[in-house]
């Protein structure tokens, strides 16, 4: 069971999810600071840690949309949160995806902050409202990254396998 | 079936006959692109290499381009520190598509890969920002993607896992009126099509106007094809393609002008009679909220901006010039002009554009983003409004989540810099 945190509406852009002015920080390790800088409330909660990991920002259409920065994924990675959408901006899914930032793609989701919400592969469930929700798979294509824990991980897998290729066979 | 641009470029990068939308694929990457960010994606790359007892190089350091724009000159001893950081990697790795902070070349990322003729038709193109789309005006196929992903395009010199995108047909019929201006046509189309309405899609731009259109307008459309959410916009390359990469970008090299087939599927076709266009104005706070000038004529701005990936090109600052020569900005509002290269800055300062504007009250700054997403000077007060013709409006763009950003074109934005309000050009002169 997860509890929602936060809920958003539609087109909420990575401006506000990880405002510009702190882009200078970069490292994964530091960006969880700036999360929703410009909501002083959530911000503040998530500073205390009085949000516990798990928990859920539930959002309407295109979130994540603008700047590919990446830090709106990690700054949220960072508190352990998982995303529940309407949809997604195909970068910030993607970037997601790649950190490994939970994001479930739910386009008739209905829910308020304070709801418990049960997440499965292929539903959601507002336990408080009793609604039942289809959500939709992350785009195939990515799957594989998933299934390796990220990006980086994928990639480093498959420089490795060709490095051996290419050892195994000589010099094309 | 026929093929779009975007799959003949996705089918040629990956080594296939063709592709069908939906096809998982790996192209090679023609050009990586990055500014600062850099510093992220270095980490990340690092990070892949790790516990692996290979020494981490990339790919194909000629395929790399690195363009300091986001805060120059460094706003802060941490960017300072990471820059340094990025241009030790540059140089280390044999990187020489590399733009540091200095007047003889340069600028923003987006401008500088059109100029310095990096950007080739037929080309997959990769950039750690989003408004990478822009290259598509040269032929390519550009999107954006984050540091990560950058990160492994190093490491692999493919984009893994990309799925072959639909795309739209947008098709731009007419002539463009006096004083409304390609920005015009991206603001009514992204109004059209909704921040999320090419999610996934590459908007392909077709029809007369387009035609007739220089590579700078193109590039402006291309630019904020992103705004309604697609992957890529791109514009098949031309007679004006060619023209641009010999006469002003030098490139002598053959040119691939990959065309789609007469026979290509698309997920929808749109088509915009520019001629009937009057100056479009997207409102606060989504580039969406698009509406004609009529509606928010009148209203008192702040600040006015000139710049940008988007507006900062030679034309642009032309028509800002002649709106502004002899003329003073009305009190209580500031101006600030911001070309998107050194190439153009120079130029600009030769034809006595930059004098015209300084003199009428203008700010002109170096080249770089800072402004447009509130990183580096031009911040805005509480509650106050800015006119810009800069690409995004979202609450706190310009680093003040309590003030108001309208997006325009660069005539509006001079037409208004006079008057104070928001200022129909057509109606001035």
């Amino acid at each position: 069971m997860s509890t929602v945190v936060y809920a958003v509406g539609d087109d909420v852009s990575t401006d506000t999810i990880y405002p510009g002015r702190f882009m200078a920080t970069v490292l994964p390790t530091e960006t969880p600071q700036f999360c929703f800088a410009d909501d002083q409330a959530f911000n503040g909660a998530l500073q205390r840690r009085s949000i516990a990991p798990g928990s859920v920002i539930v959002a309407g259409q295109n979130f994540g949309c603008g700047s590919s920065r990446e830090q709106a994924a990690s700054t949220l990675k960072g508190h352990g949160l998982v995303v529940v959408a309407k949809g997604f901006a195909r970068i910030f899914l993607q970037n997601s995806i790649n950190l490994g930032l939970r994001t479930v793609i739910c386009p008739t989701i209905s829910a308020s902050a304070g709801d418990d919400l049960e997440i499965t592969p292929t539903r959601v469930r507002n336990l408080t409202t009793g609604a039942d929700f289809a959500t939709v798979p992350l785009p195939a294509a990515r799957q594989a990254i998933i299934d390796a824990g990220g990006l980086i991980a994928y990639t480093r897998a498959r420089l490795v396998a060709a490095r051996r290729r290419s050892a195994d066979h000589g010099p094309a | 079936m026929g093929q779009t641009v975007a799959q003949k470029i996705l089918a040629r990068a990956a080594g296939l006959p063709s592709v069908n939308v939906g096809d998982v694929v790996e192209p090679a990457v023609d050009l990586a692109m990055s500014h600062e960010n850099t510093a992220l994606v270095i980490n990340q790359f690092l990070e892949v290499f790790a516990g692996t007892g290979l020494e981490p190089r990339v790919w194909d350091p000629s395929k790399i381009a690195v363009i300091f724009d986001h805060r120059v000159p460094a706003e802060s001893a941490k960017t300072a520190t990471n820059q340094k950081k990025v241009r030790e990697f540059a140089a280390a790795q044999g990187i020489a598509k590399f733009h540091d902070v200095r007047g003889d070349q340069g600028g923003i990322c987006h401008q500088v890969l059109a100029e310095e003729g990096y950007d080739r038709p037929g080309y997959v193109i990769v950039g750690a920002d989003s408004h990478t789309t822009s290259h598509g005006a040269l032929g390519a196929l550009a999107f954006g993607v984050g540091a990560t992903e950058l990160a492994s395009v190093w490491a692999l010199g493919r984009a893994v896992n990309i799925q072959v995108p639909a795309s739209i047909k947008v098709v731009l019929r007419g002539r463009l009126g006096s004083a409304v201006a390609p920005k015009d046509i991206i603001l009514h189309l992204v109004g059209l099509l909704s921040a999320e309405g090419a999610n996934f899609k590459v908007i392909e731009f077709h029809g007369e106007a387009t035609s007739a259109m220089p590579t700078s307008g193109r590039l402006v459309l291309c630019n904020m094809s992103v705004e309604a959410g697609a992957t890529s916009g791109i514009v098949p390359a031309d007679a004006e393609t060619v023209r641009y990469l010999r006469d002003e970008a030098g490139v002598a090299d053959p040119l691939d002008l990959v065309q789609p087939d007469a026979d290509a599927a698309y997920d929808r076709v749109i088509e915009v009679d520019v001629a009937a266009l009057a100056p479009q104005i997207a409102c606060p706070h989504t580039v969406d909220n698009v509406k004609a000038i009529d509606a928010v004529a009148g209203t008192k701005v702040h600040q006015i901006v000139i710049g940008s990936c988007t507006n900062g090109r030679l034309d642009d600052l032309e028509v800002a010039a002649a709106a502004l020569r002899g003329r003073t900005i009305a009190k209580g509002v500031r101006m600030l002009v911001f070309p998107a290269s050194w190439k153009i800055y120079r130029e600009a300062m030769r034809r006595g554009y930059l004098a015209d504007l300084i003199e009428a009250g203008a700010v002109v700054m170096n080249p770089g983003c800072g402004c447009c997403l509130g990183v580096h000077e031009g911040a805005l007060g509480d509650g106050e409004v800015a006119l810009s013709t800069t690409n995004r409006n979202f609450k706190g763009r310009m680093g003040n989540a309590a003030s108001e950003v309208y997006l325009c074109s660069p005539a509006v934005a001079a037409a208004s810099a006079v008057t104070g309000v928001i200022t129909d050009p057509r109606q001035e002169g």
